[in-house]
């Protein structure tokens, strides 16, 4: 499975499991408004590490995040920035 | 029942008055102890501790037993020095602890130098004495904390304090084979230790490195009756094939929380035994015991003074004023005690209807977004669940939520390899995690492992990530 499916259908499941409704997951989807709360998130990064081997937040040096959908995949494609 | 001020006599007294002979059986050698009412494992070396603070570093827990009934009474201070110590912090604790004296065996890694060393046998034989000793010391006894992390604290006690909950629970039911997990150079272990001592029983030692299977297998050759551990030893145990050779009458858990689902799997493996959890601390000492098979206890404990034992609650941690808890820490500035005379046990509790439950320990919490989660009430659940022996929660960083939680899961042997596939299994603890906790205390991840790890202390492994 490609990695940018992988992250879509994580975020599809842990919507499921808190009970969220997403918003339609497209490129340039805005994170904040997709539908996830932060703990959403931490989860989806928790299980993308398991999943794909990386995370690439903690592994960076400096924080940052990314804002829109699109932007996220990109991170982990690119194993990082 | 007032025990402040009652002096028990002497382990050696005791033992020289015992009706019947006791043992301490362990993998090598059988002693029996109630011998030394008038002989000796010190070859005429035991006047030569006497008044001194002597480090009890002997190797064997045989060796340890034996030189412990032989030292109460005729040392000053006795300090016992538990398996794996490290040995970076023996200088401090000979230190604070005043130490003179050091009895070894020939398992002791090298100490360092002192005035007097005495060797023993690690398989020591009792030869019979002229005539005990005379001197009479208020020996006071020395134990150390199971910290995991820094020099080990060193807390006093005597002898009246860590027998009280003896004589106030004195199990006087026939022949008693006493059989423990623990090591006896701990709080847990020197509870059965004394018992056996006092009750004329015998006692099972296990071996450094003995395997779980060869353990069970020597308990049930000596017929052990009364079998003591953490839920975390309990638990192994049970994945163990050897414990359906066992059949004890007496089976009690202390050292961790012991959860509903432990407490089912022993009664379930034990139908006829009497089956009870007790809270202990070395500092503390033993609070009290819960033998109605229900994890947690009547909330009623809380407020009254029970066989001396006065408990309370602030800030959710539990407090503990009892004749039975440490007298002080030894070489230190701290206060083992509030102004009141209360032990912060920094156990945390949860009041459920009429029952109060043990969350976790107040510095293990994990902040996951500002939210407190202590990792032992997930284990609790996850370890409700049919087909989960044991677990271990811990935390992973977030770059979200500062923490998060995942789970490691070991299995019961007979759902390894069976049924459900491992994604489906790991789905359903999850569905049964998110149907009896809030979103933020669900593992985010699962992982199936074949084993935990127990430190020497019987206490799970909650190693810093």
């Amino acid at each position: 499975m490609s990695i940018k499916l992988t992250i879509l259908e994580q975020m599809e499941q842990i919507a499921r499991e808190h009970g969220k409704i997403l918003a339609p997951l497209k490129e340039d989807l805005v994170l904040a408004d997709c539908g996830l709360d932060s703990l959403g998130f931490a989860v989806l990064v928790a299980r993308l590490e398991d999943k794909l081997g990386i995370d690439p937040f903690t592994a960076a040096e400096d924080a940052f995040f990314p804002v829109t959908l699109g932007d996220f995949v990109k991170v982990y494609e690119h194993g990082g920035r | 029942m007032n025990m402040v001020g009652v002096e028990p006599p002497s382990l050696r007294d005791s033992v020289a008055k015992a009706e019947a002979p006791g043992f301490f059986f362990d993998r090598v050698a059988a002693a029996r102890f109630t011998d030394l009412g008038c002989g000796t494992i010190f070859d005429g070396r035991l006047m030569d501790l006497a008044g001194r603070s002597v480090l009890l570093a002997t190797s064997s827990q045989l060796a340890t037993a034996l030189a412990l009934i032989e030292l109460d009474g005729t040392a000053r201070r006795l300090v016992i020095l538990p398996p794996d110590s490290e040995a970076g912090h023996l200088g401090t604790v000979i230190e604070r602890a005043e130490v003179d004296a050091v009895v070894i065996d020939d398992g002791t890694p090298p100490a360092p130098p002192l005035d007097l060393a005495v060797r023993v046998n690690s398989t020591p034989s009792i030869v019979p004495m002229d005539k005990t000793p005379s001197a009479r010391h208020r020996t006071e006894w020395v134990l150390m904390t199971s910290g995991t992390t820094g020099v080990p604290k060193l807390l006093a006690h005597d002898l009246a304090g860590l027998s009280a909950p003896i004589q106030a629970h004195s199990p006087a039911d026939g022949a008693v084979v006493w059989g423990t997990f623990y090591d006896i150079r701990r709080y847990g272990g020197l509870q059965i230790f004394l018992r056996a001592v006092f009750g004329g029983a015998s006692l099972v030692l296990s071996n450094a490195g003995e395997p779980v299977a060869d353990h069970l297998a020597r308990l049930a050759g000596r017929g052990a009756t009364h079998l003591s551990g953490t839920p975390s030893q309990w638990r192994r145990a049970l994945m163990n094939p050897a414990i359906s050779g066992i059949a004890p009458r007496y089976v009690r858990l202390s050292g961790e929380i012991a959860d509903q689902a432990i407490l089912d799997s022993l009664r379930g493996a034990f139908p006829q035994s009497v089956i009870g959890h007790a809270y202990a601390s070395t500092e503390a000492g033993v609070a009290f015991d819960v033998n109605d098979g229900l994890a947690g206890f009547p909330v009623a404990y809380v407020g009254a003074i029970r066989d001396g034992v006065e408990m309370k609650v602030v800030d959710g941690s539990l407090r503990v004023r009892s004749p039975r808890a440490a007298l002080r820490y030894v070489g230190g500035e701290q206060n083992l005690a509030d102004a009141d005379g209360f032990v912060d046990t920094g156990d945390i509790l949860e009041r459920r209807g009429e029952r109060y439950y043990f969350t976790g320990r107040a510095g293990g919490i994990i902040n996951v977004g500002g939210l407190k989660v202590h990792p032992e009430e997930i284990e609790a659940v996850i370890n409700r669940h049919p087909q989960v022996r044991m677990s271990l929660v811990r935390r992973r960083q977030s770059p979200i939520t500062g923490s998060i939680v995942v789970a490691e899961v070991v299995l019961k042997a007979d759902r390894q390899g069976q049924g459900a596939r491992p994604i489906d299994l790991k789905d359903d603890i999850l569905r049964h995690c998110r149907a009896a906790l809030p979103r933020h205390k669900v593992p985010a991840a699962i992982s199936f492992v074949p084993t935990l790890g127990v430190a020497t202390t019987g206490k799970l492994l909650r190693r810093q990530e």
